[in-house]
């Protein structure tokens, strides 16, 4: 089911059937047209697609490779288990993709100044990136929580230039950001852009993430068929608001031999309450401008979620994701917190990869997929990120004791703020 | 008077312009700081001078509003409010014989579901409802639920809209057009935006409907400047500051510098 089909469903531009569309006050109305026009002229000019093609290549460092998990497979049903190695683009994860695709974008529409949400951190460092390689200013709201668990990536943000605004608002997590954020863009919209993170949000944003992170799933259609000779049973990924997972998926939405397969946080367990697991256990409504499956009560009061992942800490989903659930295209499942990090564990020893503990989620996920598809299946699994950001919390969960210094003074430099 | 939502919006704006003054519109969070007190405050704005009452349904990501209407929605949630608490309300004011519509982003719309709400509020002698997040491409079934409960639905302007989007907004929207002076979120502040009078200018080359103004409006000075040229002037932050600081007694006072404000202007 391509988007384009799921846009005709509707009629209405921004749709995947009943889902996403544009919940936003009219106030910033007309710079979501601006981005919108901006966007499709854009991606139709052959400067602009070059130069991100360029920065791709000579920045980034793409293409990513995709790397056969010999070791990790074993622990997989024996399952033929391939990496596609986002962890290892400039900045540590995928999220370099959509940031230099949008900032490029702001430069072309004249703004000035960029900002941004971030959860785990990641895509806020990889923002401040791309501010510093354009010359934009850049600010980056962080809930107050995040920015304690991720103490390392608010130093490389102000490292890199970035103002970063500690959010103790609400449940002082990413969906808090996301709100911040938005309040700085109606009221500074004409010079600044909000590089939205995912694949969610008002319309254009859901279709213009996934379209810079398509990159991923292309080049990982291009590389199986090289090594394998043949499309992968299934491809996976872990989906907080599913900017990786879309990227990915994006190559094989239309090979119905496919399987798609995305992992969302478990947490303590869905059955505790404590999760982020928006399909196991939220409904559609609208949260941040788009329709899709919600975290929220009876009386639609969003409910905060929970994961060791601050990545994957939030209560929405990308509209398309909750349109691919629908119609079954994607499957989701959710893997809580000890199976995320007991996959941390194996990935990091049995493959000498410390994952983001996002991307830990689908490699959990695989571990289950890859018993039940066999020992003859092909599996792709997007390493989304690498796992520096999260030594800290992961030392803390393992018992593994820490020098003080170290850690002693990223701590205190997330909390002097 | 006639007994629609629509129709008696439209009176009490008639009944302002043959004074020749403009509408003093007021704001609270249902709920806030318990649902006993905010009838209370509501209450005192009506005895205070307000015209019409927008009751807000206090929501968890409200990302229009600044920071003093956040605090006020947390504390009505976290006191347990509603979307009944805020029917509670609503019967307050309308008992109390002021006009009240409620101002309510769209989700806890949405999962009350959009007919029963619609229903609800009438019964409870609501007017309209004001939707801060509802564009109007996304506002049609709204659109259509309000309608058949005769209900205004109120869509905002911003001094971003094109001229051709106010047409559009200003064709579905009934009872008045709500016109965001400033490019920003709710709050108090000390000069109100240079952009308003342009703004209600091109909504009033649009349409003959009422055009208040709203965002940043705080003071009985203030309002008497918007009441020169706009039909309504809208205060939300500046009554919950009042109820933080000085509870019933602080409400009503500054109803009536504002109902003062709203009669010097002309």
């Amino acid at each position: 089911m391509s988007t384009t089909e799921a846009n005709l469903e509707t009629g209405l531009p921004g749709h995947y059937g009943p889902y996403g569309g544009r919940f936003v006050p009219e106030a910033l109305t007309s710079a979501l047209d601006q981005l919108d026009a901006a966007f499709r002229a854009g991606i139709a000019d052959p400067e602009f697609t070059t130069r991100l093609v360029d920065l791709e290549r000579d920045y980034t460092g793409r293409p990513s490779p995709l790397t056969r998990a010999h070791r990790f497979g074993e622990h997989c049903g024996g399952a033929r288990i391939y990496f596609k190695r986002e962890d290892l683009n400039h900045t540590g994860s995928h999220k370099i993709n959509n940031v230099l695709g949008q900032a490029l974008l702001a430069q072309r529409m004249g703004k000035t100044r960029i900002i941004a949400e971030t959860g785990a951190g990641q895509h806020g460092v990889a923002t401040a990136t791309a501010a510093a390689l354009l010359g934009l200013q850049c600010t980056v709201y962080m809930g107050a929580e995040d920015t304690r668990r991720q103490a390392l990536n608010v130093a490389r943000m102000k490292i890199l230039g970035a103002e970063v605004v500690s959010v103790a608002t609400g449940s002082m997590t990413l969906k808090d950001a996301i709100n911040e954020a938005m309040r700085d863009w109606v009221a500074c919209v004409d010079d600044t852009h909000y590089v939205l993170g995912t694949v969610t949000g008002p319309a254009p944003f859901p279709e213009m993430v996934r379209h810079f992170h398509s990159v991923i799933g292309r080049e990982s259609r291009e590389q199986i068929l090289a090594v394998e000779g043949r499309l992968p049973d299934a491809v996976a990924a872990c989906v907080g608001g599913g900017s990786n997972a879309m990227g990915l998926f994006s190559g094989f939405i239309a090979d119905p031999e496919v399987q798609l397969r995305g992992y969302e946080a478990g947490g303590d367990g869905v059955e505790t309450g404590r999760h982020a697991a928006r399909f196991a256990a939220g409904r559609p409504g609208v949260l941040h401008g788009a329709r899709t499956y919600v975290m929220q009560d009876q009386w639609g009061q969003t409910v905060p979620s929970h994961s060791i992942s601050a990545g994957l800490d939030y209560p929405g989903v990308g509209p398309e994701h909750a349109w691919l659930h629908d119609t079954g295209r994607a499957i989701y499942e959710s893997v809580n917190d000890s199976e995320a990090m007991d996959a941390f564990a194996l990935c990091s020893r049995s493959e000498g990869i410390i994952p983001a503990i996002e991307t830990a989620h689908g490699l959990a996920g695989v571990i289950r997929l890859g018993k039940e598809l066999g020992p003859d299946s092909v599996i792709i699994l997007n390493l989304s990120g690498r796992g520096d950001k999260d030594v800290a919390t992961a030392a803390r969960w393992f018992g593994i004791e820490l020098e003080h210094s170290e850690f002693g003074a990223s701590i205190e430099l997330s909390e002097g703020r | 008077m006639s007994p629609t939502g629509v129709g008696r919006i439209g009176s009490v704006f008639a009944e302002a312009k043959s004074e020749n003054r403009a509408l003093l519109i007021g704001y609270l969070p249902a709920g806030f700081p318990t649902l006993g007190e905010s009838v209370a405050l509501v209450e005192a704005m009506c005895d205070g001078g307000v015209d019409l009452i927008e009751v807000g349904l206090p929501y968890s990501d409200p990302l229009m509003d600044g920071p003093v209407i956040q605090q006020a929605v947390d504390q009505a949630l976290s006191n347990g409010a509603t979307p009944q608490s805020v029917l509670t309300v609503v019967k307050a004011v309308s008992d109390h014989g002021v006009v009240p519509v409620v101002m309510s982003y769209w989700n806890p719309i949405e999962q009350f579901g959009i007919e029963a709400f619609a229903h609800e509020l009438r019964q409870a002698g609501g007017a309209g409802v004001i939707t801060p997040d509802l564009t109007i491409e996304e506002g049609q079934p709204w659109i259509a639920a309000a309608g058949s409960q005769e209900l205004a639905p109120i869509f905002l302007v911003a001094p971003s809209s094109t001229n051709e989007r106010i047409s559009r907004i200003a064709q579905v929207t009934q009872g008045f057009v709500y016109a965001a002076s400033t490019m920003g979120v709710t709050g108090a502040r000390d000069r109100v935006s240079n952009m308003a009078p342009q703004l209600v200018a091109r909504v009033r080359a649009s349409t003959d409907l009422p055009i208040a103004v709203g965002l940043g409006v705080s003071n009985g000075a203030q309002a008497a400047e918007i009441a020169k040229y706009a039909d309504g002037v809208i205060v939300g932050s500046a009554f919950v500051t009042a109820a933080n600081t000085g509870g019933v007694a602080a409400v009503r006072q500054l109803a009536r510098e504002l109902a003062g404000g709203v009669r010097l202007a002309r």
